[in-house]
């Protein structure tokens, strides 16, 4: 079902003005970050008057005024084009704006048109467009005549935020969710709940939180603030991912949920500490039931993220009750296969609820050793551990095995450096494994992680910008086009100097300045 | 388990709607175990807290001047540090519970600070110097808690972190502040705690620098070095070469510190107790200067002609000595401390070398091919001009390593990695003061708790007589600029240099690293209480969480 919208954008005055300063052509449009794939620009340039200048969709488009995405979005780009401009005055002015393939745009004398299959492609297109416009240094806003088609070589482009290990505020995650429409990317991974605390508010089980978050009443997302998270993002175009991993990281669920946890043992004695879920008590699966049937009512998007990763089996190990139901179900000493057991449930309880799960790669790992595999159609593995040998091997393996599969192992963003290491996340080769071309079509995108161990609202933005946006041209570009690390960085220092000027709080790649510097402490 | 809670509260005002659950979520923290310090940061030499505590309201507490003490209300700088910490003490109770608060104390509150300087001369509009008194002793009874600092302007300085010492003792319960009876006898170990900041490589906007200036304030930090030109751009806007910054800062307008910036930088830092110690480093790492003045630098030949570019300083013209005489001269009325970080690190020769009136030169000199000769020689010059101006100065080792004969009150700053030791022994044994920078590069970062290695470092291990040992004045933790500006500056200081503040105050077997962290998990929350994005030490959380974003 695709939604053709069509139009154009006005720019009056341009032919008084646009010989005289041809010469100059001070402006490089290679200025698009992420590359666009086919991008054609003269030194020909036209000026834009604010208050002249509209969108409005076009006449042939599919979507048209009342189309809240595009609507919203009209208004944004406007002000993120001319900051100085925010007036009431634009909002009478809305009319027009459209698309034809994935992502045409033409700005041409006079007007422009962008051209999109769907209000998605619309958006990524007009974020291509307010980055072509550039200001000069007595105030005029310009635009270069500029061919460009577009569409992102990567269908998934994510960025997991952690807000277990320490609670991001609300106000946070919408800033990092602006941020990421700025670098095109389409999906937020949102691990919500681990080990540390459970701050997600579930309607069904309130004591996951009131008992499991760091703090009951400040500490928590309510459905309200979820639902806020959820339509932000899409009306920048990114899809929220929930993630609620186990039967590992799982210590803050037991303390708003009695026995769900493995009750470990020291000889013959519960020790008073828990393990993992507990996996052969029916009243787990009632429970995990119970919590994704809410789960998949709160978040629209048709995958979650399942987790599934780094269990620890040596609590398990020392439960008699767990190791009977091993001897019962002929896992022998095996502990993977119980693993194993625990997932497949899991992932045909979220399947009976349409949903596709997203697991780590550990799931697969562990199947892959007896051959007991879950259906392909079930699941999608994420890779998230290793060198480039390693994770290149993985990725063989996993789509040898038919199943599709995300990147994130190069791109562990909390892990920091001193220096450009902005240059390492942009040299990845996802592709670089030796597998049929079959195969590298279920390498579906890749995701940047920036876990919270050590990252809280203090310091989120800048540790995470503008590295990420390395990450993204390579999920968003062409990868011939995006080869060279040294021709890429100053465009992305100037990438960088225009989110500062967005008010997002990048830090720099090396010495030097930006016209506007972050106005915040 | 009452105590427990109260120092774990002692992080912010409570806002009091978690009241029934305090005990919830004080188990649901296996991060943290609170320390009998509670959150004291740095420790203070000497603390007894008793279990008695007294509660404090807004409505009815007061920080005074005793009646004895030599500071009065004329004193700006006491009163302004009175309202700033009365704040950070009630600022949010106050918006939440002020009309609360309006009932008449009881007999078990504390009404009343203290402040008491013994000295006659309280110099309060003077300037903090590396002779100041920073001891004061805090009494916290009823009814009045008593703050005494003995000296003079030294003692002022002590006093203001004596009120910060006693915010941090204070704990908060929904609807009360209370206190716990407290001596604490403080002093610091070194007297020279810097940071340096670098405003050339990125520019960094003033209220950056305030913001940090308070931070500073917050850990007993009290040097601000301000290593505010370098190759790449000149901010700093001179009254007697306006062209330097006009040329050499990356915009003339909006990236350049005016002399009202200056001033209001140095005041601010006044206020707080902190020192104000301006770097202008040559003859190397001067690029932007030579932007604004002509012939400053030395032109480089490739064969037998000028390459277009240029090297460090030329040291070889009259005109040199005659711009640094005049241009030194300005500094050292601009910044009233009493010392000039005069740099002199990393002088690279190529261009020396290759210019032929410079091989001309020391040909003449009789210096052979030995151009670190040709550097002592310029090093001399200048020292001799700053001299003049009757200030000292702080060179980076390099230039004792180079041999170039300093004022015995030299200060000499050690910087370079590896074998500090042994730098830190033969700069003392030559009888110079120095300070210790080496293990506190806080610019290189890495994953996980770094702050632990920082505050691990011992300045005085190194071979060397008890003498020698005394000529460690102190150290800095510097955050050179490649890859700093105002958008992670702050996060990235803080709190790693708080590990360092502590290492430089207090007493030398305070080293228990479990401690520390229990210590500075709240005092890390108490500064994002107080707007400072300081960024976390583990998995954690702050009852509130930084709202700058």
């Amino acid at each position: 079902m695709s939604v053709v919208t069509s139009g154009r954008y006005t720019f009056p005055n341009y032919n008084l003005v646009f010989f005289i300063f041809l010469q100059l052509g001070l402006h490089s449009v290679e200025g698009v970050w992420p590359l666009p794939q086919s991008i054609t620009s003269s030194p020909e340039r036209y000026p834009l008057n604010p208050q002249a200048f509209y969108f409005t969709y076009g006449s042939q488009s599919a979507a048209q005024e009342g189309c809240s995405v595009l609507d919203e979005a009209f208004k944004r780009y406007f002000s993120l084009i001319f900051p100085d401009y925010s007036s009431g005055r634009f909002y009478s002015e809305v009319k027009f704006l459209q698309w034809k393939n994935e992502n045409t745009l033409s700005v041409s004398a006079g007007q422009a048109y962008l051209k999109a299959e769907t209000v998605w492609g619309a958006l990524r297109g007009l974020e291509t467009f307010s980055q072509l416009v550039y200001q000069e240094d007595f105030g005029s806003y310009y635009v270069n005549k500029t061919e460009i088609e577009d569409f992102p070589r990567f269908q998934f482009r994510g960025i997991l935020l952690d807000t277990s290990r320490h609670y991001l505020p609300v106000q946070a995650i919408l800033k990092t969710l602006d941020a990421m429409a700025f670098s095109k990317f389409n999906v937020f991974h949102w691990h919500i709940v681990d080990d540390p605390s459970f701050p997600y508010q579930s309607r069904t089980f309130p004591d996951l939180s009131a008992k499991g978050a760091f703090h009951p009443m400040t500490h928590i997302y309510t459905q309200l603030d979820v639902r806020r998270v959820i339509s932000y993002a899409r009306m920048r175009g990114i899809r929220v991912l929930p993630e609620f991993d186990s039967p590992g990281h799982t210590q803050s669920w037991g303390k708003g949920q009695s026995d769900l946890l493995t009750p470990c043992y020291s000889g013959s004695t519960p020790s008073g500490t828990f393990g993992p879920v507990n996996p052969i008590l029916p009243s787990t699966y009632k429970f995990m039931a119970t919590l994704f049937k809410e789960v998949s009512s709160v978040f629209p998007d048709s995958y979650i993220h399942l987790g599934g990763d780094e269990v620890n089996f040596s609590c398990w190990k020392s439960n008699p009750d767990v190791r009977a139901f091993m001897l019962k179900m002929g896992f022998g000493a095996d502990f993977t296969k119980l693993e194993a057991y625990y997932m497949e449930n899991i992932v045909n309880l979220t399947a009976a609820l349409n949903r596709t799960s997203i697991v780590w790669q550990d799931v697969f790992d562990y199947h892959e050793r007896h051959n007991h595999m879950l259906a392909p159609d079930l699941i999608l593995l994420h890779i998230w551990k290793g060198v480039p040998a390693s994770y290149e091997a993985e990725l063989r393996a996993i789509t040898k095995a038919g199943y599709r599969v995300l990147l994130a192992a190069p791109w562990y963003i909390n892990h920091i450096s001193y220096g450009q290491d902005w240059r390492n996340y942009y040299t990845v080769q996802p592709l670089n494994f030796s597998g049929t071309e079959e195969q590298k079509k279920l390498v579906i995108g890749g995701e940047v992680c920036m876990w919270g161990e050590y990252v809280d609202a203090t310091n989120l933005t800048p540790r995470l910008w503008p590295r990420a946006s390395a990450a993204a041209e390579r999920l968003w570009s062409d990868e011939k086009q995006t080869s060279d690390v040294d021709k890429a960085f100053p465009r992305l220092k100037d990438f960088r100097c225009e989110l500062l000027r967005r008010g997002i709080q990048a830090e720099p790649l090396f010495v030097g300045h930006c016209k506007h510097e972050y106005q915040g402490v | 388990m009452l105590k427990f809670v109260s120092l774990l509260l002692a992080l912010s005002c409570c806002q009091g709607l978690h009241h029934n659950n305090i005990d919830d979520y004080v188990e649901a923290e296996p991060v943290f175990q609170a320390s009998k310090y509670g959150s004291l940061w740095p420790l203070p030499q000497k603390v007894q807290i008793s279990e008695v505590s007294f509660k404090l309201s807004s409505a009815s507490f007061r920080i005074v001047d005793a009646k004895a003490s030599s500071a009065g209300p004329s004193c700006s700088l006491l009163q302004s540090a009175y309202r700033r910490y009365y704040e950070y003490m009630f600022g949010s109770a106050k918006k939440q519970w002020g009309s609360k608060n309006n009932r008449r104390s009881d007999p078990s509150d504390l009404t009343e600070l203290q402040v008491w300087i013994t000295s006659p001369d309280s110099e309060c509009d003077g300037y903090p110097s590396v002779t100041s008194d920073e001891s004061y002793e805090l009494t916290v009874n009823q009814p009045v808690a008593v703050l005494k600092a003995p000296t003079v302007w030294g003692a002022l300085h002590g006093r203001i972190y004596s009120i910060y010492f006693h915010c941090q003792i204070i704990s908060y319960f929904p609807f009360s502040v209370y206190i716990n009876a407290t001596i604490i006898n403080d002093f610091p170990r070194f007297q020279h705690r810097g940071i340096l900041l670098d405003s050339s490589r990125h520019f960094l906007p003033i209220k950056v620098i305030l913001s940090n200036l308070e931070t500073m304030a917050m850990n007993k930090i009290n040097v601000f070095h301000w290593h505010i030109v370098d190759e790449q751009s000149f901010p700093y806007l001179s009254r007697t070469f306006p062209q330097l910054s006009e040329q050499g800062a990356y915009h003339p307008y909006t990236h350049v510190y005016t002399p009202a910036d200056v001033k209001m930088v140095i005041e601010f830092a006044r206020l707080r107790g902190i020192r104000v110690v301006p770097e202008f480093d040559t003859p190397g790492h001067t690029q932007s200067w030579g932007k604004g003045q002509k012939d400053l630098l030395t032109p480089c030949y490739s064969g037998s002609k000028p390459s277009g570019s240029f090297g460090p300083v030329n040291p070889i013209l009259n005109t040199t000595y005659d711009f640094m005489a005049k241009f030194f001269t300005e500094i050292s009325t601009v910044f009233p401390d009493g010392y000039i970080h005069l740099g002199g690190d990393e002088v690279d020769f190529t261009c020396w070398k290759s210019n032929p009136d410079i091989q001309k030169f020391m040909e003449q000199q009789h210096f052979g091919e030995d151009y670190s000769k040709l550097e002592s020689f310029y090093i001399q010059k200048l020292l001799d001009i700053v001299a003049s101006t009757k200030k000292g100065y702080l060179v980076w080792q390099e230039v004792f390593d180079n041999g170039v004969k300093l004022k015995p009150d030299t200060v000499v700053h050690v910087w370079i990695g590896g074998r500090s030791d042994k730098e830190m022994s033969n700069v003392t044994a030559a009888g110079y003061t120095t300070i210790l920078s080496a293990p506190w590069y806080l610019d290189y970062i890495s994953y996980g708790q770094d702050w632990q290695k920082y505050y691990k470092v011992e300045p005085l291990n190194f071979e060397g007589t008890d003498e020698q040992k005394k000529l460690v004045i102190g150290g800095e933790a510097c955050l050179w600029g490649e890859y700093v500006d105002a958008t992670n500056l702050t996060p990235r200081l803080w709190p790693r240099a708080s590990a360092v503040a502590e290492r430089l105050w207090s007493a030398k077997n305070v080293t228990d690293i479990d401690d520390a962290f229990n210590r500075l998990s709240l005092h890390r929350c108490r500064m994002v209480e107080r707007g400072i994005p300081a960024e976390p030490l583990f998995s954690s959380y702050c009852l509130h969480e930084y709202k700058g974003v």
